[in-house]
């Protein structure tokens, strides 16, 4: 099983969630952070790195000699990243988006593709559980092709939890499509709200079933409750707002490591999880 | 005219409440709300829109059945999966390059514009703003963020405003890329713990990668005070200019509850004097 969690809005607390549920859930288990820009989860987790790997996308190389400068790479390529000025053709590797729609359409063979380094993939372990992450090269604009390889990377047998970037747009729908359940994290203001609307819907488009996590339920008002009671989406676990839970998160110690009640917690919230999935009730 | 773009790397940090509060002190400004993935400023500034516009941008192939002979050419060329057995296209892996498009020999392929989102010119109560909403699940995020920030620019050359605010997205991708590119500084906010400082380091190198000028301040310092001096510490040896640090003080999610900037709510806060204190520390600085 795959359960990813998102949020809609930076900070409301998916990397608490992430690593504490993966951690409750013992051998066997998998984290994958593919909130590849802002990378944290590994600040909590503290594996042990083993590998990495750099990871490219294609990009057009062209041979001088061989191009004609007949322009249908360029007519072809829907981002701009050829652009042919009299004698001259100049690539923009990094607009590019790796389609290879320009190699296809040459009809001199002088395309090739080349390589664009978009980030690297490091992989590790913590008692037991495997860690995944990417972090995205500082420059390069594109995480989906990234989040893509980190979650190639998972191995299908284990279950796994998916850290997603905060958002509705791609590179959200690259960290959570085809996962069987979206933890979605908010807190009770109203731009935890408003954000959360957009990533229900969101995962309504995906189709994927949703639970909802309040964290700092305390703080702000009642209409993220109201809602989820209104769109009938379970909510699955309150975190009160607590200064010690604050400050531990401040120096990247796990909820569940620190406080034990919140273990046993994190271990139902994944029973519940499974009940769900399965078309249970809770 | 200058523009400040605030950003923070990691969500949360409180980008938007400060931009909503540096509404208020600013001298007549410009807001640009430039999270278009998940803009949340009108929910402070509550803008009246003036104009409102739609943003088309990329394209989404469609097969046409009825002319579709199977040869399954676009499917094996689809570098995104996004072709199923049966060709039909997925719109959500759909890419947009176009290369099923231009190679089926049948032209049983359309590529219509996509409706992607629109864009707001508004007027709220501390002067104009230009805000927008990226449709669900679409792409084209940096084109919508560089348009919002071209035309608040526009507005405020017209009308001779000196400062334009923008409320940048989190990470360091694309939408950030298009949020800070030509801006006249960066307002990093950040907070004391290991997220917000490993962040804060990765878009201030994002910053320089650019050559855009940065700032840093730290929001809830109090939460962790060696985290705070860690990051003072980051801030002097990167030569990156510190504006200052704003206490954690419920009033500001209190204010944001009450739809209120911090100064609307309770000018008298710990939260409010620190927040001029960093404004008075950017204008130096800008």
């Amino acid at each position: 099983m795959i359960i990813s969690v998102a949020s809609g809005k930076g900070g409301t607390g998916k990397t608490t969630v992430a690593t504490s549920l993966a951690l409750s859930l013992g051998k066997n288990a998998q984290l994958a952070d593919c909130d590849v820009e802002a990378p944290n989860a590994h600040l909590f987790i503290k594996p042990e790195f083993e590998a990495e790997e750099t990871v490219t996308m294609p990009v057009p190389k062209i041979d001088d000699d061989k191009c004609t400068r007949c322009g249908e790479c360029e007519a072809v390529c829907q981002f701009n990243a050829i652009l042919t000025v009299a004698d001259t053709i100049m690539t923009f590797p990094e607009l590019c988006h790796g389609c290879g729609g320009c190699k296809a359409a040459c009809p001199a063979g002088a395309i090739e593709d080349g390589k664009r380094t978009i980030g690297t993939i490091q992989h590790g372990r913590c008692n037991g559980l495997d860690f995944v992450h990417g972090r995205l090269r500082i420059g390069e604009a594109m995480a989906p092709p990234l989040i893509r390889q980190v979650r190639s990377r998972v191995t299908p047998d284990k279950t796994t939890v998916i850290d997603a970037p905060p958002g509705t747009s791609c590179p959200v729908i690259a960290a959570i499509k085809n996962t069987d359940f979206v933890l979605l994290v908010t807190e009770p203001t109203p731009f935890g709200l408003n954000d959360l609307e957009l990533a229900v819907e969101t995962a309504k488009i995906l189709q994927i079933p949703s639970g909802l996590i309040i964290n700092r339920s305390d703080i702000g008002d009642s209409r993220v409750a109201e809602y989820a009671a209104r769109e009938k989406i379970p909510v699955l676990m309150e975190i009160p707002y607590q200064r010690e839970i604050a400050e531990a998160y401040s120096r990247g110690e796990p909820v569940v490591e620190v406080f034990s009640q919140w273990r046993r917690r994190f271990e139902k919230l994944y029973a519940d999880i499974q009940n769900l999935v399965a078309g249970r009730t809770i | 005219m200058k523009e400040l773009v605030v950003i923070s790397g990691k969500g949360g940090s409180g980008k938007t409440s400060m931009v909503a509060a540096l509404s208020q002190i600013a001298n007549n400004p410009v807001l640009c709300d430039a999270d278009v993935d998940a803009a949340d400023l009108h929910l402070i500034l509550s803008p009246q829109v003036k104009e409102s516009h739609e943003f088309m941008a990329g394209h989404t192939a469609r097969i046409n059945p009825e002319l579709c002979t199977g040869c399954g050419k676009c499917v094996e060329m689809c570098r995104w999966n996004a072709i199923s057995a049966d060709f039909v296209v997925d719109p959500i892996e759909c890419e947009g390059c176009g290369v099923c498009y231009y190679f089926c020999e049948q032209g049983a392929v359309e590529f219509p514009e996509n409706l992607s989102g629109h864009w707001y010119i508004s007027d709220c109560r501390f002067g104009p703003m230009v805000h927008a909403k990226l449709g669900i699940a679409e792409e084209n995020s940096g084109k919508l963020v560089s348009l919002v920030r071209k035309e608040a620019g526009k507005i405020a050359e017209a009308n001779g405003h000196e400062m334009v605010i923008t409320d940048g997205p989190p990470g360091v991708g694309c939408p950030v890329i298009a949020a800070i590119g030509g801006a006249s500084a960066v307002l990093v906010v950040t907070e004391p713990s290991v997220s917000g400082r490993h962040d804060m380091e990765r878009v201030v190198d994002l910053a320089a990668h650019f050559s855009v000028p940065a700032m840093v301040c730290i929001n809830k310092y109090d939460l962790n005070q060696s985290a705070s001096d860690g990051i003072l510490r980051f801030a002097q040896e990167r030569g990156v200019p510190f504006a200052g640090r704003v206490p954690f003080d419920p009033a500001m999610t209190q204010s944001m509850v009450k739809a209120q900037t911090l100064f609307e709510y309770d000018p008298d806060s710990p939260a409010c004097a620190a927040v001029r204190e960093v404004w008075a520390q950017v204008l130096k600085r800008i």
